[in-house]
Protein backbone atom coordinates (compact mmCIF):
# COMPACT_ATOMS: atom_id res chain seq x y z
CA UNK A 1 0.00 0.00 0.00
CA UNK A 2 1.77 3.36 -0.85
CA UNK A 3 1.64 6.37 0.69
CA UNK A 4 -0.26 9.05 -0.18
CA UNK A 5 1.08 12.82 -0.44
CA UNK A 6 -2.07 13.96 0.48
CA UNK A 7 -2.30 12.44 3.53
CA UNK A 8 0.90 13.08 4.83
CA UNK A 9 2.10 15.92 7.69
CA UNK A 10 5.79 16.58 8.42
CA UNK A 11 6.87 14.79 11.89
CA UNK A 12 4.53 12.11 10.96
CA UNK A 13 6.31 8.49 12.31
CA UNK A 14 6.28 5.01 11.75
CA UNK A 15 8.27 2.63 14.39
CA UNK A 16 8.72 -1.14 14.12
CA UNK A 17 10.75 -3.66 16.50
CA UNK A 18 13.15 -5.35 13.43
CA UNK A 19 14.81 -7.64 15.98
CA UNK A 20 14.27 -9.21 19.21
CA UNK A 21 17.28 -10.72 21.72
CA UNK A 22 19.50 -11.01 18.24
CA UNK A 23 21.19 -14.09 17.83
CA UNK A 24 24.55 -15.30 17.31
CA UNK A 25 23.09 -17.50 14.76
CA UNK A 26 21.03 -14.58 12.50
CA UNK A 27 24.26 -12.65 12.63
CA UNK A 28 25.83 -16.05 10.77
CA UNK A 29 23.05 -16.15 8.67
CA UNK A 30 23.38 -12.50 7.24
CA UNK A 31 27.22 -13.21 6.81
CA UNK A 32 26.11 -16.49 4.10
CA UNK A 33 23.67 -14.56 2.40
CA UNK A 34 25.71 -11.72 1.88
CA UNK A 35 28.86 -12.70 1.50
CA UNK A 36 30.90 -10.92 4.21
CA UNK A 37 32.99 -13.64 6.12
CA UNK A 38 34.93 -10.90 8.26
CA UNK A 39 35.31 -12.53 11.61
CA UNK A 40 34.90 -9.67 13.65
CA UNK A 41 31.41 -11.13 12.69
CA UNK A 42 31.21 -14.16 13.36
CA UNK A 43 34.63 -15.77 15.33
CA UNK A 44 34.67 -15.47 19.00
CA UNK A 45 38.25 -16.59 19.40
CA UNK A 46 39.38 -13.89 16.86
CA UNK A 47 37.32 -10.80 18.03
CA UNK A 48 38.05 -11.56 21.33
CA UNK A 49 41.84 -12.28 21.00
CA UNK A 50 43.15 -11.11 17.85
CA UNK A 51 40.21 -7.91 17.42
CA UNK A 52 40.26 -7.07 21.20
CA UNK A 53 36.71 -6.70 21.21
CA UNK A 54 34.53 -8.38 24.44
CA UNK A 55 32.09 -10.61 21.84
CA UNK A 56 31.43 -10.41 17.82
CA UNK A 57 29.28 -8.36 16.42
CA UNK A 58 26.69 -7.54 13.89
CA UNK A 59 27.66 -6.19 10.38
CA UNK A 60 26.62 -2.41 9.94
CA UNK A 61 24.67 -4.38 6.79
CA UNK A 62 22.93 -6.18 8.99
CA UNK A 63 21.30 -3.60 11.04
CA UNK A 64 20.79 -1.74 7.95
CA UNK A 65 18.80 -4.27 6.17
CA UNK A 66 16.99 -4.47 9.10
CA UNK A 67 15.68 -1.01 9.51
CA UNK A 68 15.12 -1.26 5.38
CA UNK A 69 12.22 -3.61 6.25
CA UNK A 70 10.82 -1.24 8.54
CA UNK A 71 10.93 1.20 5.67
CA UNK A 72 9.56 -0.59 3.01
CA UNK A 73 6.43 -2.00 5.24
CA UNK A 74 6.07 1.63 5.57
CA UNK A 75 6.53 3.21 2.36
CA UNK A 76 5.77 0.21 0.32
CA UNK A 77 7.49 -2.09 -2.54
CA UNK A 78 9.67 -1.10 -5.15
CA UNK A 79 8.98 2.97 -3.92
CA UNK A 80 12.48 4.10 -2.54
CA UNK A 81 14.61 6.23 -4.94
CA UNK A 82 17.65 6.50 -1.77
CA UNK A 83 18.06 5.44 1.17
CA UNK A 84 21.21 5.75 3.59
CA UNK A 85 22.69 5.42 7.02
CA UNK A 86 25.70 6.23 9.38
CA UNK A 87 26.26 2.92 11.52
CA UNK A 88 27.04 5.50 14.85
CA UNK A 89 26.95 2.27 17.43
CA UNK A 90 28.31 -1.27 17.10
CA UNK A 91 25.07 -3.57 17.69
CA UNK A 92 25.97 -6.72 19.55
CA UNK A 93 24.01 -10.19 20.13
CA UNK A 94 21.41 -9.79 22.85
CA UNK A 95 20.39 -6.57 21.21
CA UNK A 96 16.38 -5.35 20.25
CA UNK A 97 16.22 -2.79 17.97
CA UNK A 98 13.38 -0.58 17.04
CA UNK A 99 13.43 1.65 13.78
CA UNK A 100 11.71 4.56 13.37
CA UNK A 101 11.01 6.50 10.27
CA UNK A 102 9.90 10.39 10.57
CA UNK A 103 8.26 12.50 7.83
CA UNK A 104 11.26 15.35 7.09
CA UNK A 105 9.12 16.61 3.64
CA UNK A 106 6.56 15.82 1.49
CA UNK A 107 7.18 17.58 -2.03
CA UNK A 108 6.97 17.44 -5.83
CA UNK A 109 9.23 16.77 -8.52
CA UNK A 110 8.80 16.41 -12.61
CA UNK A 111 5.03 15.68 -11.80
CA UNK A 112 5.95 13.21 -9.52
CA UNK A 113 5.45 12.87 -5.60
CA UNK A 114 8.00 12.39 -2.87
CA UNK A 115 8.29 11.76 0.88
CA UNK A 116 11.61 12.41 2.82
CA UNK A 117 12.02 10.42 6.06
CA UNK A 118 14.85 10.49 8.76
CA UNK A 119 15.73 7.11 9.92
CA UNK A 120 17.02 6.41 13.22
CA UNK A 121 17.25 2.81 14.92
CA UNK A 122 18.07 2.74 18.78
CA UNK A 123 18.97 -0.30 20.66
CA UNK A 124 17.03 -1.49 24.04
CA UNK A 125 19.37 0.86 26.35
CA UNK A 126 17.75 4.04 23.90
CA UNK A 127 20.66 4.33 21.89
CA UNK A 128 21.04 5.69 18.05
CA UNK A 129 22.88 2.47 16.27
CA UNK A 130 21.97 3.56 13.08
CA UNK A 131 21.09 7.17 11.57
CA UNK A 132 19.94 7.88 8.24
CA UNK A 133 17.58 9.14 5.54
CA UNK A 134 15.64 7.91 2.83
CA UNK A 135 13.34 9.16 0.06
CA UNK A 136 10.38 7.50 -1.30
CA UNK A 137 8.15 7.85 -4.02
CA UNK A 138 4.19 8.26 -3.25
CA UNK A 139 1.22 8.75 -4.59
CA UNK A 140 -1.00 12.12 -4.53
CA UNK B 1 37.14 -3.40 -8.19
CA UNK B 2 34.88 -4.72 -10.98
CA UNK B 3 32.34 -7.43 -10.72
CA UNK B 4 31.73 -8.52 -14.11
CA UNK B 5 28.68 -10.85 -14.07
CA UNK B 6 26.22 -10.68 -11.09
CA UNK B 7 22.94 -12.68 -11.57
CA UNK B 8 20.06 -11.89 -9.07
CA UNK B 9 18.22 -14.71 -8.22
CA UNK B 10 14.94 -16.10 -6.77
CA UNK B 11 16.51 -18.75 -4.27
CA UNK B 12 19.15 -15.89 -2.76
CA UNK B 13 16.96 -13.15 -2.72
CA UNK B 14 15.19 -15.52 -0.36
CA UNK B 15 17.98 -16.32 1.62
CA UNK B 16 19.13 -12.49 1.75
CA UNK B 17 15.58 -11.64 3.15
CA UNK B 18 15.43 -14.57 5.66
CA UNK B 19 18.71 -13.22 6.68
CA UNK B 20 17.61 -9.81 7.72
CA UNK B 21 14.68 -10.92 9.33
CA UNK B 22 12.08 -9.86 6.45
CA UNK B 23 8.77 -11.87 5.86
CA UNK B 24 7.30 -9.87 2.81
CA UNK B 25 6.19 -12.32 0.49
CA UNK B 26 6.90 -10.53 -2.21
CA UNK B 27 10.92 -11.98 -1.41
CA UNK B 28 9.88 -15.29 -1.43
CA UNK B 29 6.21 -16.24 -3.63
CA UNK B 30 6.66 -15.51 -7.21
CA UNK B 31 2.40 -15.59 -7.21
CA UNK B 32 2.23 -13.14 -4.53
CA UNK B 33 4.32 -11.17 -6.27
CA UNK B 34 2.42 -10.87 -9.25
CA UNK B 35 -0.05 -9.39 -7.77
CA UNK B 36 1.75 -6.27 -6.10
CA UNK B 37 2.86 -2.95 -7.80
CA UNK B 38 5.90 -3.84 -8.92
CA UNK B 39 4.83 -7.39 -10.53
CA UNK B 40 7.75 -9.75 -9.68
CA UNK B 41 9.80 -11.05 -7.11
CA UNK B 42 11.92 -7.87 -6.05
CA UNK B 43 15.33 -7.84 -3.95
CA UNK B 44 15.22 -6.10 -0.41
CA UNK B 45 16.83 -2.22 -0.55
CA UNK B 46 20.13 -3.71 0.11
CA UNK B 47 20.45 -6.77 -1.72
CA UNK B 48 22.99 -5.48 -3.81
CA UNK B 49 25.68 -5.82 -0.82
CA UNK B 50 25.43 -9.30 -1.53
CA UNK B 51 27.17 -9.07 -5.13
CA UNK B 52 30.49 -9.61 -2.55
CA UNK B 53 29.55 -13.20 -3.78
CA UNK B 54 30.25 -12.65 -7.20
CA UNK B 55 33.47 -10.97 -6.61
CA UNK B 56 36.19 -13.15 -7.15
CA UNK B 57 39.04 -11.60 -5.58
CA UNK B 58 36.30 -10.60 -2.17
CA UNK B 59 38.98 -10.63 0.71
CA UNK B 60 36.37 -11.38 3.50
CA UNK B 61 35.74 -14.81 2.04
CA UNK B 62 37.68 -18.18 2.97
CA UNK B 63 39.43 -19.48 -0.13
CA UNK B 64 40.83 -22.65 -0.85
CA UNK B 65 44.72 -23.08 -0.31
CA UNK B 66 44.60 -19.69 0.94
CA UNK B 67 45.98 -18.75 4.70
CA UNK B 68 42.56 -17.13 6.24
CA UNK B 69 42.70 -13.83 9.37
CA UNK B 70 39.97 -15.96 11.44
CA UNK B 71 40.82 -18.81 14.50
CA UNK B 72 41.62 -22.11 13.28
CA UNK B 73 43.99 -23.79 15.25
CA UNK B 74 45.23 -20.52 16.71
CA UNK B 75 43.46 -16.96 17.11
CA UNK B 76 44.29 -16.41 13.56
CA UNK B 77 45.39 -18.07 10.68
CA UNK B 78 47.53 -15.23 9.24
CA UNK B 79 50.94 -14.07 11.14
CA UNK B 80 49.91 -10.94 11.53
CA UNK B 81 46.20 -9.72 10.60
CA UNK B 82 46.56 -6.93 8.49
CA UNK B 83 43.11 -6.74 6.75
CA UNK B 84 39.78 -5.99 7.72
CA UNK B 85 40.55 -7.74 10.91
CA UNK B 86 42.96 -6.10 13.34
CA UNK B 87 45.72 -6.71 14.80
CA UNK B 88 47.78 -3.40 15.28
CA UNK B 89 44.73 -2.86 17.97
CA UNK B 90 43.55 -1.06 15.16
CA UNK B 91 40.00 -2.25 13.28
CA UNK B 92 38.34 -1.78 9.72
CA UNK B 93 34.93 -0.56 9.71
CA UNK B 94 32.04 0.40 7.93
CA UNK B 95 31.10 3.50 8.67
CA UNK B 96 28.39 4.54 6.44
CA UNK B 97 26.29 3.66 3.12
CA UNK B 98 24.14 5.12 0.87
CA UNK B 99 22.07 3.77 -2.04
CA UNK B 100 20.27 5.37 -5.23
CA UNK B 101 17.65 3.47 -6.81
CA UNK B 102 16.90 4.01 -10.38
CA UNK B 103 14.66 1.26 -11.05
CA UNK B 104 13.60 -1.75 -8.54
CA UNK B 105 15.97 -4.64 -8.63
CA UNK B 106 14.54 -8.31 -9.88
CA UNK B 107 14.74 -11.42 -9.69
CA UNK B 108 16.18 -12.49 -13.14
CA UNK B 109 17.91 -9.13 -13.28
CA UNK B 110 21.90 -9.77 -14.41
CA UNK B 111 24.27 -7.03 -13.23
CA UNK B 112 27.47 -5.74 -13.88
CA UNK B 113 29.31 -3.54 -11.54
CA UNK B 114 31.88 -1.13 -11.12
CA UNK B 115 33.83 0.40 -8.31
CA UNK B 116 35.71 3.78 -8.09
CA UNK B 117 37.56 5.44 -5.01
CA UNK B 118 36.09 8.64 -3.71
CA UNK B 119 37.23 10.88 -1.05
CA UNK B 120 39.52 10.46 2.27
CA UNK B 121 39.93 12.23 5.06
CA UNK B 122 40.73 12.28 8.45
CA UNK B 123 39.23 13.01 11.93
CA UNK B 124 40.12 12.55 15.97
CA UNK B 125 37.66 10.32 17.10
CA UNK B 126 36.58 9.88 21.04
CA UNK B 127 36.13 6.12 21.06
CA UNK B 128 38.58 5.02 18.86
CA UNK B 129 42.07 7.24 18.55
CA UNK B 130 42.53 8.89 14.85
CA UNK B 131 39.98 7.88 12.34
CA UNK B 132 40.76 7.71 8.72
CA UNK B 133 37.67 7.27 6.47
CA UNK B 134 37.66 6.15 2.88
CA UNK B 135 34.98 6.45 0.25
CA UNK B 136 33.94 3.75 -2.83
CA UNK B 137 31.46 4.16 -5.20
CA UNK B 138 29.98 1.19 -6.91
CA UNK B 139 27.68 1.15 -9.75
CA UNK B 140 25.14 -1.33 -10.75
CA UNK B 141 24.11 -1.68 -14.35
CA UNK B 142 21.71 -3.84 -16.02
CA UNK B 143 22.17 -6.27 -19.01
CA UNK B 144 21.08 -2.95 -21.07
CA UNK B 145 24.05 -0.88 -19.39
CA UNK B 146 21.18 0.95 -17.68
CA UNK B 147 22.17 2.47 -14.03
CA UNK B 148 20.18 0.23 -11.63
CA UNK B 149 21.39 1.02 -8.24
CA UNK B 150 24.59 3.41 -7.34
CA UNK B 151 26.02 2.56 -3.89
CA UNK B 152 28.60 4.71 -1.96
CA UNK B 153 30.27 3.30 1.05
CA UNK B 154 32.22 5.05 3.38
CA UNK B 155 34.83 2.99 5.57
CA UNK B 156 36.56 3.81 8.76
CA UNK B 157 39.94 2.55 9.62
CA UNK B 158 40.56 3.44 13.53
CA UNK B 159 43.71 3.97 15.42
CA UNK B 160 42.98 1.58 18.14
CA UNK B 161 39.98 -0.92 18.96
CA UNK B 162 36.50 1.00 19.26
CA UNK B 163 36.27 1.60 23.44
CA UNK B 164 32.84 0.31 24.70
CA UNK B 165 30.54 3.07 26.82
Amino acid sequence: MALKASELHVGDSHEEEIVRNLSRTQIVQYAGASGDYNPLHTDEIFTTKVGGYPTIFAHGMLSMGMTSKMLTNYVGDGRLTKYGVRFVSQVWPGDSLTATATVEAVREEGGEHYVDLAIATKNQAGKDVVQGSATARIDA
Amino acid sequence: MAIERFPVEAGHIMLFARSVGDANQIYYDADYAETTEPGAVIAPPTFVQASAQFDPEYFLRPKPGEDWFGSGAEPTGVQRAESSGGGGGGTGLHAEQHYEYHRPLKAGDVLHATTRPGKTWEREGRRAGKLTFSESITEYFDENDELVVTARSVGVRTERVVEQD
